[in-house]
């Protein structure tokens, strides 16, 4: 091959320049026996956990109890290794299991139709615009500035390709989304979707009132809801009853760890009108030529491979083993088992807000009701109060002035059915340390 | 199988009926034929100005999408909701109940750019 391409050797087809070329062998650990290498990745996981940590941190990824039966069942061979189901015959389990995640979301949410998952909330925002960008062919949206951030800064990475124009609506004092200028804002029809998160980056309960969205969707825009803590659909009256026509978010706290962000699982349900326009992956249930029950993936003609630029999305997976393990999470709660688990979120932050807020110097920042997170403002500069706790093993939860410059002096802190009164005891005690010395300061 | 007569033919397959300024749009025999089971039809809206042969809607069946390149440009004034519930119509009548979309046309002569019946025969004859 070499005298056809006519060189002589490798080296003459394959020239580095000198100037780049690695003259020095490379530091790379000399090979190690099996032991001796469980033995090293023992040690580096035992720096990273945050075992020993009591952690109040919520913000778009949530502590929840993951019971063993989801690791039981997703760590199949089966399951843990299987590539997408392209070939149904072979993958009936798979395909079952993911129709199963679809049903869950469209029961919780209300709404006809979801899709076999995508990578995250964040990005299933920005698909659920693009819906509506696609359902109406206007170019701007309208969303609240109390939609998690992370998820608002990926919007706008779609958005600039898209050249569409990502207006913001501000916040009232209570923490609920500012809706007085909505009908204002709509008014000139040029907003293809109007977007509310709830329970909001503050923790807040924030849905648009129905009487909002039918004006919403009158006006031609449709009514996108984000749900960044997925167990508040176990609590809260479901985003189609409120109006949304397409709710997204992300399901990490069913059945997925926090693993410091990822992977999570991101889902995407809507009314059956944007059926056509809705991205990824989509599993049909439908019979085979005998007659028996199949599942199928289905609808592929709108996917990425199949009409490349004029596919609704480039998106063409999905998160299936993590969507697997919310599945299993949630066949094994039950109806019952989520509800009391949502109601036990709800109850723990109620004594924590308490706890913290009979401190000197501590208050609730918004007055609204919140579902597992609420946002305490603090003496002096949250960023100093969460240091003072890091040192005392305590993560107290995030400082939103780091998104919200107005708010340096407010913590976000989230409390689940994993937080225990020992929890939220040990957390007074180290910031009635931290008041005091504040007060001592002035 | 010989075309309907009194209709013009496009290279992509569709059929235009002339009612004065008036263009009804359809997909030949062939076309459906060709497809498959039709599942779904994309319409341009009600009012959208069309550019002939430009891109405007899709055919969904359930083995491919193909894309409706309009054989004559205009205002769309009516678009047939019969095949939205009834994809199916299309395959069953291409020529009449299955028709796509009502046009005004913005110039008349574009009609010039279409097949006659014989012309289109022999296209698909070719094919």
């Amino acid at each position: 091959m070499l005298q056809a391409v006519g060189v002589a050797s490798l080296d003459e087809l394959v020239r580095v320049p000198e100037a780049l070329a690695l003259r020095t062998p490379i530091a790379v650990t000399p090979q190690l026996s099996e032991s001796e290498i469980a033995e090293r990745f023992a040690r580096f996981a035992a720096r990273t956990t945050a075992g020993g940590y009591t952690s109040f941190l919520g913000a778009g990824a949530y502590r929840h109890y993951i019971p063993p039966v989801v690791g039981a069942l997703a760590m199949r061979g089966e399951f843990l290794t299987a590539y997408t189901p392209y070939q149904a015959e072979v993958s009936q389990g798979y395909l079952q299991a993911t129709y199963e995640w679809q049903s869950y979301i469209t029961l919780l949410t209300g709404l006809d139709v979801a899709n076999a998952s995508v990578y995250d909330g964040a990005t299933a925002l920005a698909e659920a615009v693009i819906m509506a960008v696609n359902a109406s062919g206007r170019k701007a949206v309208l969303v609240s500035r109390a939609v998690h951030p992370n998820y608002r800064a990926v919007l706008r990475t779609y958005a600039e390709g898209l050249e569409l124009a990502v207006d913001e609506l501000a916040y009232r004092a209570d923490g609920r989304t500012d809706t007085a200028s909505l009908d204002a804002a709509l008014a000139d029809q040029r907003y293809a979707a109007v977007v509310v998160q709830t329970p909001n980056m503050f923790g807040v309960i924030d849905p648009l009132a129905a009487a909002e969205s039918a004006r919403a969707a009158a006006n031609g825009a449709v009514v996108i809801g984000v749900v960044a803590e997925a167990l508040s659909l176990a609590a809260l009256a479901t985003p189609a009853s409120w109006g949304a026509r397409i709710c997204v978010g992300e399901a990490q706290s069913f059945g997925n760890a926090v693993a410091y962000g990822g992977p999570h699982v991101g889902f995407i349900a809507a009314g059956s009108e944007h059926l056509r326009r809705m991205p990824g992956r989509l599993v049909g249930k439908s019979v085979d030529g005998e007659g028996r029950l199949a599942y199928v993936l289905t609808l592929q003609a709108r996917e990425q491979h199949i009409r490349r630029e004029k596919a609704t999305s480039n998106i063409c997976t999905n998160q299936a083993h993590c969507a697997l393990c919310a599945t299993i999470y949630l066949a094994a709660m039950g109806k019952t088992g989520l509800r009391d688990c949502a109601a036990l979120n709800i109850a723990r932050t109620r004594e924590l807000r308490a706890a913290v807020t009979a401190l000197d110097g501590f208050s609730a920042r918004f007055a609204a009701p919140v579902f597992n997170e609420v946002a305490i403002r603090v003496p002096g500069r949250a960023s100093d109060v969460l240091r003072a706790l890091e040192d005392r093993a305590i993560l107290g939860g995030l400082d939103l002035g780091r998104f919200y410059p107005e708010l340096g002096d407010t913590l976000l802190m989230a409390a689940t059915e994993l937080t225990t009164g020992a929890d939220i005891a040990r957390l007074v005690g180290a910031l009635a340390e931290v008041e005091t010395r504040a007060a001592a300061r002035i | 199988m010989a075309q309907p007569a009194g209709l013009l033919y496009s290279k992509e397959h569709e059929w235009v009926k002339l009612d004065g300024d008036v263009a009804t749009v359809g997909i030949t025999d062939y076309a459906q034929a060709s497809l498959g089971d039709i599942v779904y039809v994309e319409l341009p809206r009600l009012g959208a100005t069309l550019e002939q042969f430009g891109s405007i809607g899709v055919v969904e069946s359930v083995k491919a999408v193909s894309d409706i390149f309009t054989p004559v440009g205009g205002e769309v004034i009516a678009i047939n909701d019969a095949i939205e519930a009834d994809p199916a119509l299309v395959n069953r009548e291409p020529y009449d109940g299955g028709w796509f979309y009502k046009v005004k046309l913005g110039d008349v002569s574009q009609s010039a750019e279409l097949m006659s019946p014989e012309q289109y025969d022999r296209l698909i004859s070719q094919t």
